[in-house]
């Protein structure tokens, strides 16, 4: 419901929100230009020294008006040629032109009306409305995705489209809300839909009938700084029944040209005191650097809009149709699908087609249509969901606990979930939609299956494991978005481990050729250490992933790797000679980079898990200081980058270097070394440090174990951490 | 631009009601202004009787009553209420255009010490109170009047 109002709004009014967003931006530097540009009157000056000096200058003066900019601006008669000119306040003098900025004022019109006057601006105003529903709907959805209100600036993940849009979002929401609602004002008073209570004095009906009272003894202009003036108009030349009318910030009222007194006052009312603020709020008149700051925020409408009708556009690709579709009432497998961003609908398919090939009739739609009682000649019911921020229902299954909780158990369903294991609620929604069932009374085929960063070969295994439940072999070959291989050479390799029969090596490939072209275009191979290398081995069409221990910058493509028993890519790896190939790709992982900035890095690994590691203590150089904390078994058998490491401890570029052996002397697991150096990892993490881990699952949870028990003196977690974006893992 | 809005009457303008329409004759008021480069400028054209005392508003070119008060010798003499020019109000007139203008004046205004004013004024710039006042007689009929700011003739003619 909150995302249809966030995406209709959104597509439609985008065209007029990125024209407005242009132009509001671009009129956000004149305010700041004109304040600049223009001397300002001193604090002390009052109204009767501008104005006595103006009339000394041009004795016809009819106008002084003051901008909310600090601009004076002087109205006269030379004989009968109108006259006008900027003043300079501490003089009197002519200081520049009135002639308005032409650009100026056609940005203006186009900003307001689209030169189309009223008309125009009610299309403006629309525009505003859909600025402020997107505004608020857009909050609820960024709340809903990090998990409530107070986790705003928690760290996003997802693909690219929908971080970069709620990250752009929640940094200028607040000030496109001000702009919205703002310019709503506006119109509705330019439209006299609020109540007009600026300050009007009725005209004097006594006066003087005199002439010729100096305007500086004047003591209503005495009394008045020159910045609360709005206007002073002089009464007409030889009408000696008009007045002085005076406007200020606060109201206006009329003086008497024969004795200098205030006749008649009138103040501003609510409204209208209101409305100043609101429009000094929209425009920046009078408040330059704020109006600055607004036009720079508005420059994230037109990214926003894009960034919003890709994800959009994503997801709506994300959700294939698939050929030759039952009907959900005639066909034997249900497959439904809990999907957020559009990933899991590609899953689903591959299992649709697999089941198709086996001679299935298969039905596939959202989680939210979940529907037992219509699914007539089901054999069993497939439920593929991720999970949305902390455990919450993706956007195509909001609706699936409501209808589970209503329909009657009837044949066999399985919940594969979705997730990223690094999140503490990792496939929080699956757990609770299979609970749920479980309670229903639901019989669950393969109970609590988990598929972690969308890993091609988990699914494999589950398809496998599922087939062998219902009959059927399955082979579920997924590959998310087929990336284009290409082969890579070895230049050199470092053994490891040979001698108590764990082989592992460093392995060095070579930059693959890029034409001038493709570098040009950006499609020449640019990574940094940290990303994946994606191989897919001989004879197999699933690809392995190894972090990279080298940045593109580097030169060649460095991976760490040990022989697993039995295993296909690890063992063709392991065989490579220099010269010889393998079919790679890359996979970006921007949430194992290292931040930008220059607070310590505590860098944890153990084993292979070393690789990315030390890609980064090679790429740092001696920017910030780096504390490497790594598990091996045996200093010398697999003591990885041994002789790199200790050059960097040697010339400064790792400020610390802690070892630990699990199979010498104390056997020592890289997590009993954290807790061994608790004091001096306080120390770090009060300075800022962030935490980076990489190496195998179990030695991941130890670590998070360790440091949660180290920094309980500080009252943290890891938990804690990582939510607030201190905290990678790069686990396998 | 053309102001395209033709006046049946002026019945509606207490002072000016004619006792018969048939004593009225068709003015046209041309208005041509200067190029003083802002937004659409905002004229009230009035009548001051003899002795300088409103008699009542012929025209309003421009829609929204919160900016009358800047057409100040206008506002002045009817406390810039909009009820003065209720049903005979139109559009702005842009910088360098012209308006046009018919009406149906009673033949008693002319030569009876009647006078024509038309107050100016724009977004952000200088206000303009009479700007033209030019006596109503049947000689002055088609001879061209100079204005000092935002406009650059005016002429009524029969």
């Amino acid at each position: 419901m909150i995302r249809s109002l966030h995406r209709w709004p959104g597509l439609i009014a985008a065209a007029f929100l990125i024209l407005l967003a242009v132009t509001g931006t671009a009129l956000s530097v004149f305010p700041a230009l004109e304040t600049v540009t223009t001397s300002q009157a001193s604090a002390q000056q009052n109204v009767a020294e501008l104005a006595a000096m103006v009339q000394a200058q041009h004795p016809s003066v009819e106008q002084i008006k003051r901008a909310p900019t600090g601009k004076i601006t002087a109205w006269w008669f030379d004989g009968n040629t109108a006259a006008s000119a900027v003043v300079d306040p501490a003089t009197g003098k002519d200081a520049g032109s009135t002639d308005p900025n032409r650009l100026e004022q056609w940005l203006i019109n186009l900003h307001r009306s689209l030169f189309l006057n009223d008309n125009g601006r009610m299309v403006t105003a629309a525009a505003a409305l859909a600025m402020l529903v997107l505004a608020l709907s857009g909050a609820l959805l960024v709340s809903r995705r990090v998990g409530g209100w107070r986790r705003w600036f928690a760290r996003l993940r997802g693909p690219w489209e929908g971080r970069i849009h709620s990250e752009m979002a929640r940094l200028a929401m607040p000030f496109l809300l001000i702009s919205a609602v703002t310019a709503l004002w506006m119109t509705a008073s330019t439209f006299s839909l609020l109540p007009d209570d600026s300050a009007y004095a009725s005209f004097p009906s006594q006066t003087s009938g005199q002439t010729g009272f100096d305007v500086a003894q004047m003591a209503g202009l005495q009394s008045l700084p020159v910045s609360q003036l709005r206007d002073l108009t002089f009464p007409a030349a030889g009408d000696a029944t008009d007045v002085f009318t005076l406007t200020t910030d606060r109201g206006m009222g009329y003086l008497d040209q024969g004795t200098g007194a205030m006749l008649a006052w009138s103040d501003n009312g609510p409204w209208a005191q209101v409305g100043e603020w609101i429009y000094l709020l929209h425009t920046g008149q009078g408040a330059a650097i704020w109006g600055l700051l607004l036009g720079l925020m508005a420059l994230s409408i037109p990214a926003l809009a894009i960034t919003g009708a890709l994800s959009w556009a994503k997801a709506r690709r994300g959700r294939p149709a698939l050929r030759g579709m039952a009907a959900a009432s005639k066909a034997q497998t249900l497959i439904l699908v809990g999907s957020e961003g559009g990933s899991t609908w590609g899953f689903a398919t591959t299992l649709a087609k697999n089941l198709q090939t086996a001679g299935q009739s298969v039905h596939m739609a959202a989680l939210n249509s979940f529907a037992p009682e219509r699914y007539r000649h089901a054999e069993r019911i497939v439920v593929m969901t991720a999970t949305w921020g902390e455990g919450t229902a993706p956007s195509s299954a909001k609706r699936a606990l409501e209808r589970l909780a209503e329909a009657s158990p009837s044949v066999p369903m399985t919940v594969l979930g979705f997730g990223d294991s690094s999140f503490p609620d990792f496939c929080g929604f699956a757990t609770s939609f299979e609970t749920a069932a479980r309670a229903k009374g639901w019989e669950l085929i393969l109970p609590e299956q988990r598929i972690d960063r969308g890993s091609p070969q988990e699914f494999a295994r589950w398809g496998q494991a599922f087939g062998a439940k219902i009959g059927l072999a399955l082979e579920l070959h997924h590959q998310p978005s087929a990336p284009k291989a290409q082969a890579l050479s070895l230049l050199s390799r470092r053994d490891y481990g040979e001698a108590v029969q764990a082989p592992a090596a460093i392995l060095r490939f070579a930059l693959p050729k890029t034409s001038l072209w493709a570098r040009l275009i950006g499609r020449g191979m640019r990574f940094q250490a940290g990303d994946l290398l994606g191989i897919v081995p001989q004879g197999a069409r699933i690809p392995r992933y190894y972090s990279l221990a080298s940045a593109s910058a580097n030169g060649f493509v460095e991976i760490v790797a040990r022989k697993h028993p039995g295993g296909l890519c690890s063992g063709q790896l392991m065989a490579l000679q220099p010269g010889d190939s393998v079919q790679a790709f890359l996979r970006p992982n921007p949430d194992f980079h290292p931040d930008r900035g220059t607070t310590p890095l505590i860098l944890i690994g153990a084993g292979t898990g070393i690789g990315p590691l030390a890609g980064f203590i090679r790429s740092q150089g001696n920017r910030r200081p780096l504390h490497l904390w790594f598990g091996a078994r045996h200093p010398d058998t697999d003591l990885f980058y041994g002789q790199e490491l200790a050059e960097w401890s040697e010339n400064g570029q790792l400020a610390g270097l802690t070892t630990a052996f699990s199979r010498s002397g104390k056997r020592h697991y890289v997590q009993d070394a954290l807790r061994q150096d608790g004091e001096a990892l306080r120390e770090l993490i009060q300075l800022g440090a962030r935490i980076m881990v990489c190496g195998g699952r179990d030695m991941a949870t130890g670590v998070q174990q360790a440091l949660t028990e180290v920094l309980a003196p500080l009252g943290l977690t890891a938990a804690n951490l990582k939510s607030e974006g201190r905290y990678a893992e790069d686990v396998y | 631009m053309q102001m395209k809005s033709i006046l049946s009457a002026l019945a509606i303008t207490t002072a000016l009601i004619t006792p018969a329409i048939a004593q009225a004759k068709t003015v046209t008021l041309a208005t041509n202004l200067t190029q003083y480069g802002g937004n659409g400028a905002y004229l009230a054209y009035y009548l001051t009787d003899a002795n300088g005392a409103y008699a009542g508003s012929l025209w309003m070119a421009g829609g929204k009553a919160k900016y009358y008060r800047h057409l100040s010798d206008w506002a002045r003499m009817t406390g810039g209420n909009p009820a003065e020019v209720a049903g005979i109000t139109g559009a702005s007139i842009g910088s360098g255009q012209g308006g046009y203008l018919s009406l149906d004046i009673s033949d008693a205004l002319f030569d009876a010490g009647y006078t024509l004013h038309i107050d100016a004024a724009a977004e952000d710039m200088r206000e303009s109170p009479s700007e033209i006042a030019v006596p109503l007689t049947s000689k002055g009929a088609g001879k061209p009047v100079q204005g000092s700011r935002y406009i650059a003739d005016f002429t009524y003619s029969f």
